[in-house]
């Protein structure tokens, strides 16, 4: 809350600087505005910004960088002993922070006194039950170097903040009386806030860097982290995926091939109905179907792409694998055991690509130069000949592309495969089987209760790692061959 | 034409060989093959239409037949009197809930018998079909006391069952004896809805209530992650619409040609690509992992989704800023105009039913993922309440529609699934709304130039 109302500060301060900066411009023209350079306006503006950006950019970096001094301070703190058998300093200091956390609200709400979570001893005081009595969260005994470390974590948090507060306020008035002072008539206000703002949209379009950094920080990170515990090869060649949640992933066996496989699996039987499916009905809008028809048929078939994932998970679940096991469980062919198969979640996958790969190829289609068909058409060919024969060669990069396309769409998709390909991670080749995919299991390995230093959550980051790494090679490929298949016949 | 007009003398000997047919009209094998291949090759592609347009009708037909049960509930509804006499010797029983379900089940007898119908029944049948009547109506007197000698109507929420017979997801051949129902009580619910007395109502609580617990799905609601879903597609637009108008005006209009320039264009097509679960991850290990905000919350939910909806945004942004004829930007330039002001005074306002229209399209996606929410937490009985004010709506733990229809799907009993098709519906009308919202802008607004 005082983080909203320092923002609030922040940029009343900038709008205080906005109107004395336009009021002093003005005045030092004599009230005239045609003798100023710029518009009375930029030189408020001026001001304005000087106040706001220096001053947020302190605080956006001081809110990151506090928790890491913050961290290596208390980490300091708590002795080598403390730290027990089969825990991390990550965990403790996790403990820490929940005991902070929880001091502060039972403060907060008037529990405890400020004098007393200040000063209060974990082997005299009995601080867990009192900090559970107040409702929070506190998940083992409060030892005494945990307490220490949480008493003086409360504090530096607090003194940090305040020193925060002042340093962006400070900030803050400078800045405006910076630009204040060089308000003058002469000044060329347009062109300094011209800079600024181009300064602005840049980072703007920074962020998107920023976020793929980030996912690949983030990535990396945590799967570096995880191969310190779990080693790469047993990892990337391992035939079963039995996490066990229990020994703190001591027993698991976390292979990522049945998973590929699987996801492998799910993907080509949704690219088999997906595909032709898809392909023949480019085909037919593009060349045979009449503009009205098309007019309709487009924009319907266009609305399976705008249904959300988790409708068609929903669909997998409760509607095609009961039909699916009707058709194949133990009343019919018997080869299927649960409606959550290979089947059933590529089934439903496949329809939702259909949309994705028919328009892509629609447009790879009208692409192809008018002429062509009509020099085949003027050798006698039918028009289903010269779509086999000129026109789907032509046009085949960009098919592969968006083949390639969609396939990075279905190895991706997540809530299908969670609610229809079933949990169990196998190697077989029925697909009336229930398997599992990468997607899936980084949902289970994350939603579930094990914590984040654990192998069997941090698996979640090596899976999403290589998920990473063979959609964006698929995309990369896929916008290649489309881009070097356009050049032909511009 | 020229062959019919050839003189026979000048044509070849046709005894030489065998002869085809010489007439146009009689069609060859090979064009008849042809002919029947191109035939087929065209029936092929209505094939593919039609069978594409039958998925469409089938997930319409599903959706809207499972999902409209969830907004209707059934009630049991009694009138009786309990005067201060009976209630008095109600209170001074040993099983206080026990002496008014005798009232009530003795009320129901009476309302059967007016409207000419007899079934016998028992007080363990009403404890299936209606669940414990007792405390209900003790707790009611108990705080009106004023009721107590006029007669007062009592609204009961019929069991889950009871529910699903009355609503076709459970018939007599499908129920199977348990203490949750039994096959002769479902005459008890025949006679009673002849008797007006079990009704079916629409279901209020479905829209505006909070998710229940796993043990009541009849009290289960959507409208707390609804709430979840504005705020966080609050977040969406307010940060997402600003960045992403910003960086689309720098790559259009500002950005020199060079290779950082191209590097930032090739980063946001390939973040355009990236599956939506590594955005989760990314949120799990930045925002909360890394940054510390509150898990399950609104605000980390609106920042994944901002993040997934950036590249979006920006690709249609810049369409409709590119679609802007120079000869504007070059009219405010002449008239003395800055680079700045020329965009902003002139080209902006121009492409903003375009880039209002993306950004609706962007959000639309944004509502309808659920991938990124189950990582960040908004997934399980998370959606209890609604927050208490604003700002808390954006702090505390809360579902979104998607996550909250994933939770429902993910629940053992049955009866969770006719809330899911029901929350699918209630999610597929915003993004309807949301979607027409964006044709129409297009339709009134965009101009060709």
């Amino acid at each position: 809350m005082s983080l909203f109302w320092l923002v609030v500060i922040v940029l009343a301060i900038a709008f205080v600087g906005y109107v004395a900066g336009r009021a002093r411009a003005l005045a030092s023209a004599g009230g005239d505005m045609r003798d100023l350079h710029s518009l009375p306006s930029y030189y408020g503006a001026n001001v304005a910004m000087k106040a706001a950006v220096p001053a947020f950019l302190i605080l956006v970096l001081w809110l990151l960088v506090q928790p890491f001094v913050i961290h290596s301070n208390i980490s300091g703190m708590i002795p080598e002993g403390s730290v027990g058998e089969g825990s991390s300093l990550g965990l403790v200091m996790a403990e820490v922070r929940r005991a902070a956390e929880g001091l502060d609200n039972a403060v907060a709400t008037g529990q405890m006194t400020d004098d007393f979570a200040r000063n209060a001893r974990a082997d005299f005081n009995d601080i867990t039950t009192r900090l559970k009595e107040a409702g929070q969260i506190v998940t083992s005994q409060i030892t005494q170097p945990i307490m220490r470390a949480a008493q003086s974590y409360r504090i530096m948090v607090s003194t940090g903040n305040l020193y925060m507060t002042i340093v962006v306020l400070l900030a803050a008035i400078a800045g405006g009386l910076w630009g204040i002072r060089e308000t003058n008539a002469e000044f060329r206000a347009r062109n300094t806030v011209e800079r600024g703002i181009r300064v602005i949209l840049f980072s703007a379009a920074l962020i998107a860097v920023l976020t793929t950094l980030g996912i690949v920080l983030s990535l990396v990170f945590n799967t570096v982290e995880f191969f310190r515990l779990y080693p790469a090869m047993d990892f990337f060649f391992g035939l079963t995926w039995s996490p066990s949640f229990s020994g703190r992933g001591g027993s698991s066996e976390l292979g990522i091939l049945p998973l590929l496989w699987g996801t492998f699996y799910i993907s080509f039987v949704a690219l088999a109905v997906a595909v032709p499916i898809g392909l023949f009905a480019a085909v037919y809008l593009s060349e045979y179907a009449g503009p009205k028809v098309r007019a309709v048929a487009k924009p319907l078939l266009e609305i399976l792409a705008g249904i959300p994932t988790i409708v068609y998970g929903l669909f997998a679940l409760l509607t095609v694998g009961p039909l699916l096991l009707s058709a194949f469980g133990d009343n019919g062919l018997g080869i299927m055991k649960a409606g959550t198969a290979v089947m059933t979640a590529g089934l439903v996958m496949g329809v939702m690509l259909i949309p994705f790969v028919s328009s892509l190829s629609d447009d790879i289609i009208n692409a192809v130069p008018q002429a062509m068909r009509d020099g085949s058409y003027g050798l006698g060919a039918t028009k289903s000949e010269t779509v086999k024969l000129v026109i789907l060669p032509a046009a085949l990069p960009g098919i592969v592309g968006a083949i390639l396309l969609a396939a990075s769409r279905a190895i991706g998709e997540t809530m299908i495969v969670v609610l229809g390909a079933g949990a169990a991670a196998r190697l077989s080749l029925n697909p009336f089987e229930a398997m599992t995919t990468v997607t899936a299991k980084i949902v289970s390995q994350l939603t579930g209760d094990a914590d984040f230093a654990s192998p069997v959550a941090l698996v979640a980051f090596a899976l999403g790692m290589t998920l990473f790494v063979v959609t964006l090679g698929l995309n990369i490929v896929a916008l290649y061959i489309v881009r070097k298949y356009r050049e032909q016949y511009d | 034409m020229t062959d019919t007009t050839l003189s026979p003398e000048i044509r070849p000997a046709p005894a030489a060989e065998p002869v085809k047919s010489k007439s146009l009209y009689a069609l060859d094998d090979l064009t008849r093959k042809r002919n029947a291949s191109e035939k087929r090759f065209k029936f092929y592609g209505i094939g593919a239409v039609l069978i594409g347009l039958f998925f469409l009708v089938v997930l319409a037909t599903t959706i809207i037949s499972e999902g409209i049960p969830a907004f209707t509930r059934t009630i049991v509804e009694v009138e009786f009197t309990l005067t201060q006499e009976q209630y008095d010797a109600a209170e001074k029983e040993l099983f206080k809930t026990k002496a008014y379900e005798q009232f009530f089940i003795g009320a129901l007898q009476g309302q059967l018998e007016e409207s000419g119908m007899s079934v016998p029944f028992d007080a363990a049948a009403i404890e299936r079909i209606v669940g414990k009547t007792g405390g209900t109506i003790r707790e009611f007197f108990k705080a009106n006391p004023g009721a107590l000698g006029s007669p007062a109507a009592f609204e009961l929420a019929a069991s889950s069952r009871v529910d699903g017979y009355t609503n076709g997801r459970v018939t007599r051949e499908t129920l199977t004896d348990s203490r949750f129902l039994e096959k002769s009580d479902l005459d008890i619910v025949d006679s009673l809805v002849e008797a007006g007395i079990i009704k079916t109502v629409f279901n209020w609580n479905f829209i505006t209530g909070a998710d229940s617990g796993v043990d009541n799905p009849g009290g289960a609601g959507i409208g707390a992650s609804v709430v979840g879903s504005f705020f966080m597609m609050l977040v969406v637009l307010f940060l997402s619409l600003p960045i992403g108008v910003a960086a689309s005006i720098y790559l259009e209009e500002f950005a020199p040609q060079n290779r950082f320039t191209d590097l930032i264009e090739v980063n946001i097509s390939n973040l355009a690509a990236v599956p939506s679960i590594v955005f989760g991850i990314l949120g799990l290990a930045v925002f909360i992992q890394f940054m510390h905000l509150p898990q399950s919350a609104p605000l980390v939910g609106g920042l994944v989704l901002t993040l997934m909806t950036l590249p979006t945004i920006i690709i249609s942004t810049r369409a409709s800023l590119k679609a802007v004829p120079p000869s504007i930007r070059d009219a405010a330039l002449g008239v003395g105009a800055s680079k700045m002001q020329s965009i902003f005074h002139h080209v902006l306002p121009l492409a903003m039913p375009g880039i209002l229209t993306g950004t609706i399209i962007g959000l639309a996606q944004a509502l309808g993922e659920t991938a990124p929410l189950l990582l960040i937490g908004m997934v399980g009985f998370v959606a209890r309440g609604y927050p208490d004010g604003f700002i808390t709506g954006f702090t505390e733990p809360n579902s979104a529609m998607p996550a909250q229809i994933y939770t429902w799907a993910a629940r053992a009993d049955y009866a969770f699934y006719e809330k899911a098709w029901g929350g699918i519906i209630v999610l597929l009308v915003f993004l309807l709304t949301m979607n027409i919202l964006a044709v129409i802008l297009r339709r009134r607004f965009e101009r060709r130039w």
